[in-house]
């Protein structure tokens, strides 16, 4: 058993690093073409992400709709979460099942839908569309973070406070939201690093206006390939693996997979 | 303990005006029902002010329930609670007077130890210098000085228990309530803790009422105990009149290990036991010649004898098993009245020889027999 | 003196658990629009921008079509018509055949690696996990374009094989529908171990133990012990994924030759390409029927295996 785990393993991880080490090769060769294995050295492509004004912009832009997005993902999911565990509305799975739907569907659903009802307000091509779109798109993984997060807490904290004297509102504000931090954060940085990434509802809802990086890249893919790509490849990843790292300090990943890690 | 009234059933017991006692919880006619289970089914008592109370028993009889009906986390079908003299059965919890301990402690995990025991006082609005004051001196009475900048994660289970203590009694309240407070320790920190927790209650005068299930705590602790059974008071006094008086089988069973015994009444202190009489302390029952009851007698006041095995109150039996634990012994002897063997470990040096097999006499002083419904 | 008036809380709802339940809230009802706001604002959001869209996406799949590009509100079967025609029937089941094998790989693949992963250390197992996260993150853009890079003629894998000698020349692997699996795999493996783990996790190590301490190899128990407890969740990851890949758009496009396009890609093709914005929008209602019916059936069979399992 040992050696298939090994081998399991092992061509696992090969599998999912080698298109990625490719990648990072092709980003350090000179050459505009690629040979195998390179011929000559050079990190110019990463200078010019820094330098190409388009490429610039398709940061910002990117960088820019993920904080938003970020930003209005948690807002929608926060309340949502808190409402539906604390109060217990009636129609509470109804409620957590429209905050889940429209992630559960493929992402080019939500893409026409969006661009069918920003044709119909007339509002076209805007960046607050993509903003939008991917705050309401991506709202079901901080809805799910904060909802583990909530269950999480102890319910006796909650009473102990109200037993110390706190009333519902100083209740929430100085027990369960500092206890709650953590899964907000975690619910946002995730959010952000899968709004960075997503191509067909920004292409879709405002492609041809707003550039984002994926949509850059993939439109420099058509008209040939550049080694620059594979550098914001790289970087790209490099920041995903950092965003990953930082959760995985304040044990954000048990709170993304919705168990414990190692053996309790 | 005459200040205490217990009521079963009928919400119409009313508490007694004339007992001189403005202090204190009293609790008339409480019921609680989730569904269609009733949790808590007419409960009425006065608790005097300054004396620690027991909610005893099993699993599911309803002892937590009443108490976060008393603390105000859940509220009643029926019935009023009265705190000192005021009416709070409509009063949310975050204002009732109390200080209450959780099974699970609930310690604020965000918060160091002085955070977590000033609490109650910061949202008071009181003065930094005065919070930090008093959060010293708690600190010193449950013996935690120099521990309050600690992370609560990082403190031992005993340590966790004082600073949920000290954390609960902050603010001085008029109530301190324990749910099972003991139950998340190890079990010799348990009973030292026990003796602690109680003298710092005698030492503060604090009214105080604490759930549990072992009947060993309860009796380590109490001014008085309250067993309850199913939602209702099955028996209240003091922990050795429940021990040594109980009224019922199961309060009988339920305050340590006891014998039953099937036995009929031949006369106003006589029953008889297979074909023995056994004979009775004046007044232990009110039964009619002829009655059907069964009697309690405690291990401890069994004797086990070698002699005398045709006397009157003395059983006899054959042994069949000896279970020795070096400072008692205990022995199981079967007299053929069918089910379980008697159980006596009272009778010290006379046990030491006996061995299975043995025919021996169960001797069963008047004393200690107590009729109990069944 | 006695607090304001409130008035005494109902009775609890029939079938209301006993008590030290987790309702930690205090039972006093507040007034009631301020706890309702609470989850009703965003729900309203959530109304206002995904049904509302998702519901005008449905009507428009009844308009109809106009040169130049644009759509009128209408009431035709048009577009639905075509979808029904045999091309696109054919295209539809091709896309689903597809995927029903990237799901079967991908499933055959992660399912043993997530078991191996469950059982490690938590010093082992953070950085695979982290990888694993990482690769769930990556843009399928940028998916896609290492695959093309590696498959590709240039510079891809056979350039490799040439070298050892197993090939003469170096061969375009890409587009093509190897390609097309293998960045569709890539994309969907991630993705299935995060759904497998918390399922695998459970299975309690004792069991596992257990049949080794009577006498069970490593395999033996992997066979008849963790394959039976792991069935459903197994199941449930490969209908996910199965999903999963039917909306992927980039993948097909770039890694495949038209024959090879999924569903998604006609989408966005129709929409923005074609101009049949009513069209696109009849195909995504397809997806959204085939997608609703594998996720609502996977949940249902969980919910009843977690009442079965709760006996």
């Amino acid at each position: 058993m040992r050696t298939v785990r090994t081998v399991v393993v092992t061509f696992v991880v090969v599998f999912l690093a080698a298109p990625l080490l490719v990648v990072a090769v092709a980003s350090f060769n000179a050459d505009r073409f690629l040979d195998f294995p390179i011929s000559r050295f050079s990190t110019s492509w990463y200078g010019q992400l820094v330098t190409d004004p388009q490429w610039r912009s398709a940061v910002n832009s990117s960088l820019a709709i993920g904080l938003a997005s970020a930003t209005v993902a948690v807002a929608i999911a926060l309340p949502l979460a808190y409402g539906v565990r604390a109060h217990r509305p009636r129609g509470s799975s109804l409620f957590l099942g429209l905050g889940v739907l429209p992630f559960m569907l493929p992402p080019v659903i939500s893409a026409v839908g969006a661009l069918v009802f920003w044709n119909r307000i007339g509002n076209v091509g805007q960046i607050e569309n993509v903003i939008i779109a991917h705050g309401v798109f991506f709202s079901t993984v901080p809805l799910v973070t904060i909802a583990l997060g909530l269950d999480a807490i102890d319910p006796s904290i909650g009473e102990a406070a109200t037993t110390l004297g706190a009333d519902p509102r100083t209740r929430f504000r100085s027990v369960t939201l500092p206890l709650l931090i953590p899964s907000i954060v975690t619910g946002f940085v995730a959010t952000m690093v899968l709004s960075l990434n997503e191509y067909i509802i920004a292409f879709m809802v405002a492609g041809f206006t707003v550039e984002t990086l994926p949509i850059k890249i993939f439109n420099a893919l058509r008209y040939g390939f550049t080694p620059t790509i594979a550098a914001v490849s790289v970087v790209f990843t490099v920041l995903s693996l950092a965003a990953l790292t930082l959760l995985a300090r304040i044990g954000g990943l048990e709170r993304l997979l919705g168990t414990d890690l190692a053996d309790s | 303990m005459s200040a205490l009234a217990t009521g079963v059933a009928t919400a119409a017991a009313p508490a007694d005006p004339a007992v001189g006692d403005a202090g204190g919880l009293l609790l008339e006619g409480i019921e609680k029902r989730f569904g269609a289970v009733r949790a808590v089914d007419g409960v009425s008592l006065r608790i005097p002010s300054g004396k620690l109370v027991s909610f005893l028993g099993p699993s599911g009889c309803g002892k937590t329930t009443l108490l976060r009906l008393i603390a105000g986390l859940d509220t009643p079908d029926a019935g009023r609670i009265v705190l000192d003299g005021e009416d709070v059965t409509a009063r949310p919890a975050h204002r009732r007077d109390i200080g209450m301990v959780f099974q699970s402690l609930a310690l604020f995990p965000h918060l160091d130890v002085n955070r977590n025991i000033g609490y109650s006082l910061k949202l008071r609005h009181t003065a930094k210098a005065v919070i930090a004051e008093r959060v010293e001196e708690l600190l010193a009475l449950v013996d935690l000085d120099g521990l309050g900048e600690r992370s609560v994660r990082k403190l031992s289970g005993g340590q966790r228990q004082r600073v949920a203590i000290a954390r609960a009694l902050a603010r001085d309240p008029s109530l301190f309530l324990l749910d099972e407070p003991m139950s998340a320790l190890d079990a010799n920190l348990r009973e030292a803790l026990q003796v602690e927790l109680r003298l710092l209650q005698q030492r503060l005068g604090i009214t105080t009422v604490m759930v549990t299930h072992d009947q060993r705590e309860a009796m380590t602790m109490s001014d008085v105990v309250v067993l309850l059974n199913a939602g209702k008071v099955e028996q209240a006094g003091p922990p050795l009149e429940l021990f040594r008086k109980p009224r019922s089988a199961f309060a009988a069973r339920f305050m340590g290990p006891t014998n039953l015994l099937e036995a009929r009444v031949v006369g106003r202190d006589v029953v008889r036991v297979g074909i023995r009489d056994v004979h009775l302390e004046p007044g232990a029952h009110d039964k009619v010649v002829g009655a059907e009851v069964l009697l309690s007698v405690r291990p401890g006041d069994a004797a086990v004898v070698t002699e005398g095995l045709d006397d009157d109150d003395t059983l006899r039996g054959e042994v069949v098993f000896v279970r020795d634990l070096g400072g008692t012994s205990e022995c199981y002897v079967d007299c053929g009245l069918g089910g379980e063997p008697l159980v006596a470990s009272g009778g010290g040096r006379v046990h030491q020889g006996v061995r299975q097999g043995d025919r021996v006499g169960v001797h069963l002083p008047a004393t200690a027999c107590v009729v109990v419904e069944p | 003196m006695t607090d304001l008036d409130i008035a005494p809380a109902p009775t609890t709802r029939e079938g209301e658990p006993a008590p030290n339940d987790d309702e930690w809230e205090a039972p006093r009802p507040r007034p009631r629009w301020g706890q309702r706001a609470l989850v009703w604002v965003p729900a309203l959001v959530l109304v206002a921008f995904f049904v509302v869209p998702f519901g005008l996406m449905l009507a428009t799949s009844f308009y109809r079509r106009v040169s130049g590009g644009f759509y009128e509100p209408a009431f035709t079967t048009d577009s639905w018509a075509r979808l029904a025609s045999d091309f696109y029937v054919g295209r539809t089941l091709y896309s689903v055949r597809v995927c029903l094998l990237v799901a079967a790989l991908t499933t055959a693949v992660a399912f043993p690696f997530t078991w191996f992963l469950t059982r490690m250390r938590a010093r082992r197992q953070v950085p695979l996990l982290i990888m694993i996260l990482a690769a769930l993150t990556l843009s399928e853009v940028i998916v896609a374009f290492s695959w093309n890079l590696i498959l590709g003629r240039a510079s891809g894998i056979t350039n490799v094989l040439v070298w050892v000698g197993v090939m003469s020349e170096p061969k375009a692997l890409t587009p093509g529908l190897g390609a097309v699996v293998a960045g569709l795999a890539y994309i969907a493996f991630p993705y299935c171990v995060i759904t497998l783990f918390p399922s695998l996790k459970r299975i309690d190590r004792e069991l596992t133990d257990a049949a080794g301490t009577l006498g069970a190899s490593p395999s033996r128990t992997f066979r008849t012990i963790v394959v039976p407890l792991a069935r459903s969740s197994v199941l449930a990851a490969f209908l996910l994924v199965f999903v999963f890949t039917l909306g992927s758009y980039i993948v097909a496009q770039v890694l495949g030759r038209p024959e090879h396009w999924t569903l998604s890609v006609f989408i966005s093709d129709q929409a923005l390409f074609n101009a049949n914005v009513p069209f696109a929008a009849a195909m995504a209602m397809l997806l959204t029927v085939i997608s609703l019916t594998v996720v609502g059936g996977v949940s249902f069979a969980a919910s009843r295996r977690a009442r079965l399992e709760s006996v």
